[in-house]
């Protein structure tokens, strides 16, 4: 399990633009960090540079010693705009799929749908939930499939309030259980978090 | 193990949403099947002896169309970069990607292509090899056809690209494999032509997935 993560001096270049150098992050179990910077700052690129999506163009990332190709296989998760379900196929296969890809089980499966109301929903094509609807059942797999670390892009924006104060809630969980998160936000979390912005 | 199983399913379920399955197989060979005569002119003789190769060739652009969509969709939605984010590697994901798409798209195309190339007159003894070639065939072309898929993620028009990629690498198994079919119909040695076509779908599927998750890791980064 991971057990820190530690951005040290990171440099990210995008289609020949700089879009920040010199970013530095410890985060240690249980703690949460807000991730903030205007629109193109890179806070995604951040994310999945940490997610080993995208290279970093100078530093390092460590995962509190934990070898980076296994803490990447099965120690995180990202949940971004782009949530992998498929529009076209119903809630229930593609909550089923991803749960079970991401190493949980039927069961678990169903008790992160219960946890997220999404059982109504399970027999619904992908295309006609909300996309409040949407982001709850692509965090199903937080839930269902237990990893360390959580990064989360912009993970509240298309949730209503209610929905917010229970993933606030769950995120606390997940801290308590010796998680930690990583969050790109716009607006302040409902948990105590570090801090860290990018700036233009 | 559940895991893979579960991702081959899906891949077989979405490519069989994303125009294979047997109904458009079928379709499409029809449609092959009725322009050929329209085009080249309604003899008899002529129309059988191009019927296997028509066959083949029909089956090459057929696995073509429904390239454009195996790594793009995902590519484009996300999945890719949760499906990379897994203890199983790439390579191994991209393989039953193939796997999938070849299941949905390659065996009904297989069914279906002795069917059209004895609907254009070709004689019923070569009916099992055609569909033993169109198996071979298809498995090699998936696996090389995943290449040039992967290879133009991200592009503009990629579909174009893909063909424009994979056609000529598709040149080996037509050469194969109507070699191995215009031998059988002449009543020479065809094991030598088959043979090649296995081997060259053997090396497909073996190297295939490794430049696949090459192409991919580079599209992503």
């Amino acid at each position: 399990m991971i057990s820190a993560l530690a951005i040290k001096d990171s440099a990210i270049r995008r289609g020949g633009r700089l879009l920040f150098s010199g970013v530095s992050l410890a985060l240690e179990a249980g703690q949460a960090c807000a991730l903030t910077g205007p629109n193109g700052s890179g806070k995604t690129s951040l994310l999945r540079a940490v997610a080993g999506l995208v290279r970093l163009d100078g530093g390092e990332i460590g995962f509190g010693g934990m070898e980076a190709e296994v803490a990447r296989g099965d120690g995180l998760h990202l949940v971004g705009h782009a949530d992998g379900l498929k529009s076209g196929r119903t809630a229930r296969e593609e909550l089923a799929f991803w749960v079970s890809w991401c190493g949980g089980t039927p069961a678990s499966a169903q008790d992160a749908a219960e946890a997220l109301e999404l059982v109504p929903l399970l027999d619904l094509e992908v295309r006609r939930l909300s996309a409040g609807q949407r982001r709850r059942l692509a965090m199903a797999r937080l839930l269902a499939a237990p990893r360390a670390l959580w990064l989360l892009d912009e993970p509240l924006s298309p949730l209503d309030a209610r929905w917010r104060e229970v993933f606030g809630g769950l995120m606390r969980r997940h801290l308590d259980q010796g998680g930690l998160i990583l969050a790109a936000v716009h607006d302040p979390l409902p948990l105590p978090t570090l801090s860290l912005e990018l700036a233009a | 193990m559940s895991m893979l199983l579960t991702l081959l399913r899906r891949e077989t379920a979405l490519a069989w949403g994303r125009g294979g399955g047997p109904l458009v197989a079928v379709g499409f060979y029809a449609g092959v099947a009725t322009l050929l005569p329209l085009a080249i002119g309604p003899e008899p003789a002529r129309l059988a002896a191009i019927a296997p190769g028509a066959a083949w060739v029909a089956l090459a652009l057929a696995t073509l169309l429904s390239l454009e969509r195996l790594f793009e969709r995902d590519f484009e939605d996300g999945a890719l970069d949760l499906l990379l984010l897994s203890p199983q590697p790439l390579e191994l994901t991209c393989f039953l990607k193939c796997v999938g798409q070849w299941l949905a798209t390659g065996a009904p195309l297989a069914l279906a292509a002795p069917v059209a190339a004895i609907g254009l007159g070709a004689r019923l003894e070569l009916a099992p090899l055609i569909f033993a070639c169109a198996l071979l065939g298809g498995l090699a072309f998936s696996f090389v056809g995943g290449i040039g898929a992967a290879l133009s993620l991200g592009a503009r028009r990629g579909g174009l690209l893909t063909a424009v990629i994979v056609l000529p690498l598709f040149v080996p198994p037509v050469i194969f494999g109507g070699g191995a079919l215009d031998a059988f119909a002449g009543g020479l040695p065809w094991t030598s032509g088959f043979a090649l076509l296995g081997a060259y779908a053997a090396g497909a599927v073996a190297l295939g997935p490794f430049a696949m998750a090459g192409a991919c890791r580079n599209a992503l980064s």
